[in-house]
């Protein structure tokens, strides 16, 4: 690796920026993934950030199990974050429907419809184990980052 | 010459997906329309093909907020069902639950409204003292969300120490009249970004079915906990704040004084804690079968009124579960509140019916 992409490497590992989809999810992750922002977690003293386009952001984090009314956005919105980019689903609705498994309008669970790189168990996980998750997924976007250069994938 | 702004259902300015139409006439708006229906998950649907104690564990994730309160109602209704009442002991900490829950939902309505307002100083605040809350919660039933507190004839866990709980209460009692109540009663940033904005009338509020603090706010003095006492309610004092102006400072105000009364609530129910068993002896098993009949129970959640319906035909599995959220009813308000309002007021007026759109969708 040269200087700058060691640059990046660390830069994409210290200062990931998160975009949060809602699948249809109950609320309860959603509000723990903003209690993260509060003095008690502060995850911004990571370098975490929530940011407000997902064309800003490298980390996906998507809650919910996936309803028929959102497929189509989570498709949107996935191929909008620039690469490379890292997806991490929250809590146990993502990862399998959770107890909305057999309902007609859900299409989950999300590994059907985009990779998914880091699942977070949990309904809804605890803050510190959100902050692992993401903290991880940052970790893959940094080596991810590398291996894709190496590749010759196009990069923001 | 007026323009449309679409909003949603993906956008940094929402915490949910819906989606929000505003005709714009410069900076005035006109008109609002609202497409729900992004959380449509089936809860009912699912409801009406498990059993009963699955049935519990589904309706307590219609709303990760409000979560207690639905389990509550549900165990309410199958109770009444079956004729069983469940122990004192049980009905108080099914109080204690509702007002905690109440606390910290308020904080967060609170917290939410601040950085609207854009007073993010008090946002962090908010979320401060709702880590109290939460520990109070997790001390409790050792979730921080999805209690799992509620079954059928009384409460899946006992509170072996009131006196920790109380002295948390202190604390937070403290901070709330120390900072939160005299920002949103007196603070004079607050007031000037609030007086006078998305007023809804007492009229509008009876026509359109408001409930909650919302409603409480226009003047109508609705609440379930004392208007059709359920549980332990009808032992303790309280009063119910109601303000007339129907404003957005109103509903601040309102919200903040609901939190002092829910405090005074608690001390009471933790320091009156009746003794004796916290649930009925025999718990209610996945083959349980209830008796034929349908029962209706309603509960003060956070927002307003939650009812529930249940229809059984005497086998183990509810006919029809039919569920009424209060973000329901208080969702049409805004298309009233937010006309004539600026633009940049409209997020705070939206904000400001405490709108949860996974309560709404189910």
């Amino acid at each position: 690796m040269n200087l700058l992409d060691r640059l990046m490497h660390r830069c994409r590992r210290k200062s990931p920026f998160l975009f949060h989809l809602n699948t249809g999810s109950c609320n309860g992750c959603d509000i723990e993934l903003i209690t993260c922002l509060s003095p008690r977690y502060d995850v911004e003293q990571l370098g975490i950030h929530l940011e407000g386009s997902p064309r800003h952001a490298d980390i996906l984090c998507i809650t919910g199990p996936v309803t028929r009314n959102t497929l189509e956005a989570v498709k949107t919105v996935y191929a909008q974050v620039c690469e490379p980019k890292v997806v991490v689903a929250l809590g146990s609705c993502p990862a399998s429907c959770n107890v909305f498994a057999g309902s007609p309008v859900i299409e989950g669970p999300l590994s059907k419809h985009i990779p998914v790189d880091v699942y977070v168990p949990g309904c809804p996980p605890h803050p510190d184990a959100i902050i692992e998750g993401i903290a991880r997924a940052a970790q893959i976007l940094a080596d991810r980052g590398v291996s894709e250069k190496a590749k010759g994938v196009p990069q923001k | 010459m007026s323009y449309r702004i679409p909003i949603g259902p993906y956008h940094p300015a929402l915490e949910e997906p819906y989606k929000l139409e505003l005709v714009c006439d410069g900076e005035t708006v006109r008109d609002a329309v609202m497409h729900i229906g992004f959380n449509f998950r089936g809860i009912e649907y699912l409801a009406e093909r498990r059993n009963y104690l699955q049935g519990i564990t589904l309706v307590e994730r219609v709303c990760g907020i409000c979560s207690n309160v639905h389990s509550l109602s549900y165990c309410q209704a199958v109770e009444q069902l079956n004729g069983s009442a469940p122990p004192e002991r049980a009905l108080y900490i099914r109080v204690i639950l509702a007002e905690l829950e109440r606390l910290h939902s308020h904080f967060l309505w609170a917290g939410v409204a601040a950085k609207l307002i854009g007073f993010k100083t008090i946002f962090m605040a908010c979320f401060t003292l709702r880590e109290k809350v939460m520990d109070a919660l997790s001390a409790i039933s050792g979730n921080r969300v999805n209690y799992g507190m509620n079954c059928i004839g009384g409460v899946n866990r006992d509170i072996l120490d009131p006196q920790a709980i109380l002295n948390i209460l202190d604390e937070m009692e403290h901070e709330i009249t120390r900072t939160i109540i005299p920002i949103f009663l007196e603070d004079r940033t607050v007031a000037s970004r609030c007086k006078g904005v998305g007023i809804l009338t007492k009229e509008q509020a009876i026509a359109m079915g408001a409930v909650g603090p919302l409603a409480r706010a226009s003047g109508v003095p609705q609440d379930i906990r004392r208007s059709a006492p359920y549980g332990a309610y009808d032992r303790f004092e309280f009063s119910v704040p109601v303000e007339t102006a129907g404003d957005v400072q109103a509903r601040l105000v309102v919200h903040a004084l609901e939190m002092v009364e829910s405090c005074r609530i608690l001390r009471q129910a933790l320091s009156t804690l009746a003794e004796g068993p916290f649930h009925t002896p025999t718990p209610v098993g996945a083959r349980y079968k209830v008796p034929a009949g349908t029962a209706i129970s309603r509960a003060e959640a956070p927002r307003g009124e939650v009812l529930y319906q249940i229809t059984s035909n005497g086998t183990e599995i509810p006919e029809r579960v039919r569920v009424r959220t209060p973000t329901f009813m208080n969702m049409a308000t805004v298309r009233f509140t937010v006309l004539g309002q600026d633009l940049a007021d409209s997020p705070l007026i939206q904000a400001s019916c405490d709108p949860c759109y996974s309560c709404t969708d189910r």
